[in-house]
């Protein structure tokens, strides 16, 4: 019997540099290396049963990424935890093992919000006491940003997409819309506060760490987020 | 955490950042403060290139077995962090630990082709080494060279302090413990050179002295000290089996060139083809120990996590135990997702085979290497593949499903005439007829034949080393004349013909039989701006040209010139085993055509058994 297995996983240091596909081969040659029992597509030349939740992008670090694989047999959670982090190089860990209910869908269908943490890198905040100002900006009912579309220019309103936010210090906490209907990168709503307030913040001024990703199980109306995680379960 | 060398604003602009920050699988990180040598090994190409090269990652692993060595790793930076690092003056750095390549004790640079000369400019230039060894203090480290240029050394004489002749399994050690002593006693820079020319295989330039006749050539090249021996003598392995090989090599975050476990089942190759320069280099030709290389498979695909493993040799086919390790590692890797990729093997019912149990045949191409186009002209070459040889491999392999076929030639070769170049075309044409006698329901669709010609360079320590070459019109001529000719063919619409480009491979021959002056065409080019020479997007001819001018070097000295069979060669310090009077005799052979058995058939006496193993003892 074949299970599904989701992995969640950080990513820190260095390997915030090494991109979303050479990611994948990563863990393709650690799952070899830590002798999974990984199951492969049918065809003349099978690939691993791996996908991925949500790319991350270059630059960025992460605690809170997941995959989703399919394997023949589990070790107990702690043991495949243990097993992969030994053949890990630094810069990734493993951080939980856990089988998904049957029929369960898989993470990069559900994601539907994000947490990030975002900081100016030193000597790049836009100005003294961008804290305040920041927080009057997010407090607007509308954010409207240019998008350009096939068709042209569009103008879209992100606000919505905000869930919540804090402003602790010189950390940005927000937890935003992600996955594939919405997805709001924490740099675009920065980067258009910069506009709103007359100073140019450039990605390379930010320093954006993701948290956790999240499923949706309540409505539009109502959301009721769940970590990716918790929908599955450890192996004794 | 490991800081890095450069900053997050740098590695956020420059493509491919993990090509800079190392940390990858395998990676060895020590602590320095309990380590004795520094040793950086530098590849002087992009790193996805230098990653995939077997040596440095046997040397690596080899000096880092030593507790009081730690051996970092060190690359072309790209042309984009290239202008950064210039403009910004940051000093170049190695992977593991991001320290300065300027404060290690050695930076060893492995030379594999001609064409990655101003790149190891660049790798001193930027590391703020003084590109002349002369200039170099005891703040420097010792630059050594290594690898298949090595054996002709002297167009880069100047800016070694020292080339290894040979493997480097060998001597290294000796090496290293001379430097720790030399360190502790406080003698000059010249004092521990001249200690290290005694080591066997170590080639001081700056301790020899070369005189030239009115004619350009050379008269006398003498060691001006009674430390440099008046030879230096090729350095290999006997043993292939009881030594170093690397269980768990370095993988890379990003996609090298070469993507995968390599196993090198053997050393060297019996065939003696004329124009091959590593067939003479690494005589005589040495086996591994089948068990040591299915324990090695093993152990290599499980530390690496790789899902290809590729066996390397310059002859496969002629590794003794191939159908018994192939067939071990169809059995153990076959069900988990391993491919076997099998290079540079004779096409026969048994490749066919496991080349049909390991790929998949429709989407496959079968490769012959027949070099030249007519049974004369590879019968000149040594080249022992008959046309009855590829017909029928081509036959087999098209009743087995295959339809794609890549043949390889040179052109301008010695005594070639326009009958062997037109033969390229029509021995293309005669595989398209055999596929087209092969019974339809056995054929797959249309066949598609690809030709591809290199230019032929004549390469020291080989027969040709005298041969003239090619001028860039004429090896264009030569080309135009197989385009033409393919184009006449009946099946020419399955036919499709490459060629390369000209420039480059002049250069490549002036480089590979050049002398020490050569070196400053090499070094005005790199002022100049040539960098990445081997990446036709980088390769500026008019640099080049420009540079002979200015140099006051006439390139058809190198080229075209005749050279008599008594003339002194700039690498005729080096003994490699194979003997000069082979080589002649070798030459003249080609020119009567005559074929030279390989040295499991008989021994030709070329010389490489004075070193007492390989094939020339195997009896």
């Amino acid at each position: 019997m074949n299970t599904n297995i989701r992995v969640k996983f950080r990513k820190y240091g260095c390997l915030k540099f090494i991109g979303h596909l050479d990611v994948m081969r990563y863990f393709q040659k650690a799952i070899r290396r830590a002798d999974i029992a990984i199951c492969y597509s049918e065809g003349f030349s099978p690939h691993m049963i791996m996908s991925f939740a949500a790319p991350l992008g270059v630059g960025l670090t992460s605690d809170g990424e997941y995959m989703d694989i399919s394997v023949k047999s589990s070790p107990s959670s702690a043991e495949a935890v243990k097993r992969l982090n030994e053949v890990m190089a630094e810069g990734i860990d493993v951080v939980s093992w856990r089988a998904l209910p049957e029929n369960s869908k898989n993470a990069m269908s559900i994601v539907a919000a994000a947490d990030y943490e975002v900081r100016f890198r030193e000597g790049c905040g836009p100005f003294n006491g961008w804290q305040e100002k920041l927080g009057e900006f997010l407090e607007l009912s509308q954010i409207c940003i240019l998008k350009k579309t096939k068709k042209g220019v569009q103008e879209t309103d992100i606000r919505p997409w905000l869930y919540n936010y804090t402003i602790e210090g010189d950390v940005i906490s927000m937890q935003v819309s992600a996955g594939s209907v919405h997805n709001l990168k924490p740099e675009l709503l920065i980067g258009s506060f910069g506009d709103w307030a007359g100073v140019k913040i450039p990605v390379s001024a930010l320093l954006v760490h993701r948290k956790e990703i999240y499923a949706d199980q309540g409505t539009e109306e109502k959301h009721s987020l769940i970590s990716l995680e918790a929908l599955g379960e450890e192996i004794g | 955490m490991r800081k890095l060398a450069l900053s997050d604003e740098i590695l956020m602009t420059v493509e491919k950042p993990a090509r800079y920050i190392g940390g990858e699988v395998n990676a060895v990180i020590k602590d320095k403060e309990k380590t004795d040598i520094r040793f950086c090994m530098c590849f002087p190409d992009v790193y996805e290139i230098g990653m995939s090269h077997l040596g440095i990652q046997i040397l690596y692993d080899m000096f880092n077995r030593r507790e009081d060595i730690w051996c970092e790793r060190v690359y072309s930076p790209w042309t984009d962090l290239d202008k950064i690092m210039r403009e910004k003056n940051i000093p170049l750095f190695a992977l593991e630990s991001q320290d300065s390549v300027k404060d290690f004790d050695f930076l060893g640079i492995t030379i594999q082709y001609e064409m990655c000369y101003t790149n190891i400019l660049q790798i001193l230039d930027l590391a703020q080494i003084p590109l002349e060894a002369s200039k170099r203090t005891k703040e420097h480290p010792f630059v050594i060279g290594g690898g298949p240029c090595a054996y002709n050394p002297e167009p880069l004489a100047e800016f070694f302090d020292m080339f290894y002749i040979g493997e480097g399994e060998t001597q290294y050690f000796r090496l290293m413990d001379l430097y720790k002593e030399w360190r502790t006693g406080g003698a000059s820079r010249e004092a521990f050179l001249m200690q290290a020319a005694q080591i066997p295989g170590i080639y001081v330039p700056s301790l020899y002295d070369v005189a030239y006749k009115e004619d350009g050539t050379i008269a006398s090249m003498t060691p001006n000290c009674p430390e440099a021996p008046e030879k230096v003598r090729k350095q290999l392995v006997l043993d292939m089996t009881d030594t170093f090989y690397p269980e768990k090599p370095v993988v890379p975050f990003i996609k090298a060139t070469q993507d995968r476990v390599v196993l090198e089942i053997q050393r060297g190759c019996i065939r003696g083809c004329r124009f091959c320069q590593a067939g003479m280099l690494y005589r005589p030709a040495r086996e591994r120990d089948l068990e040591m290389l299915k324990k090695y498979a093993c152990s290599m695909l499980k530390n690496t996590g790789y899902e290809e493993i590729s066996l390397s040799s310059l002859s496969s086919s002629d590794y003794s135990c191939l159908e018994e390790l192939v067939n071990f590692l169809m059995d153990e890797f076959g069900s988990k997702g391993i491919n076997i990729s099998l290079p540079s093997l004779r096409i026969d019912a048994f490749s066919l085979d496991v080349m049909g149990k390991v790929q998949d045949v429709r989407k496959s191409s079968l490769t012959f290497a027949p070099e030249a186009g007519s049974q004369r002209l590879r019968d000149v070459i040594n080249k022992g593949l008959t046309e009855e040889v590829i017909l029928n491999g081509a036959g087999q392999a098209f009743e087995g499903g295959w339809s794609r076929v890549k043949l390889y030639f040179m052109l301008g070769l010695p005594t070639e005439t326009e009958e062997d170049i037109k033969s390229i075309a029509w021995l293309a044409q005669k595989i398209a007829e055999r596929y087209y006698e092969t019974p339809k329901e056995q054929r797959n669709g249309k066949c598609q034949i690809v030709v591809s010609t290199s230019f032929f360079v004549p390469k020291p320590f080989t027969p040709f080393q005298w041969a003239r070459m090619c001028t860039k019109e004429e090896f264009l001529q030569r080309a135009y004349v197989v385009n033409h000719e393919i184009k006449e063919q009946k099946n020419r619409k399955s036919m499709k013909y490459n060629w390369h480009e000209a420039d480059v491979t002049v250069l490549e021959g002036i480089l590979a039989r050049g002398d020490r002056k050569v070196g400053a065409v090499v070094r005005r080019a790199y002022e100049k701006g040539c960098l990445f020479d081997s990446w036709s997007e980088w390769f500026c001819n008019s640099f080049w040209m420009e540079a002979f001018e200015e140099c006051g070097i006439d390139m058809n000295f190198y080229t075209t010139r005749e050279r008599a069979l008594d003339e002194i060669f700039p690498w005729d310090f080096i003994d490699i085993g194979v003997s000069r009077a082979f080589l002649e005799r070798e030459w003249s052979r080609a020119h009567e055509e005559k074929v030279t058995k390989n040295c499991r058939q008989i021994c030709s006496g070329c010389g490489a058994a004075v070193y007492g193993g390989g094939v020339c003892h195997e009896h």
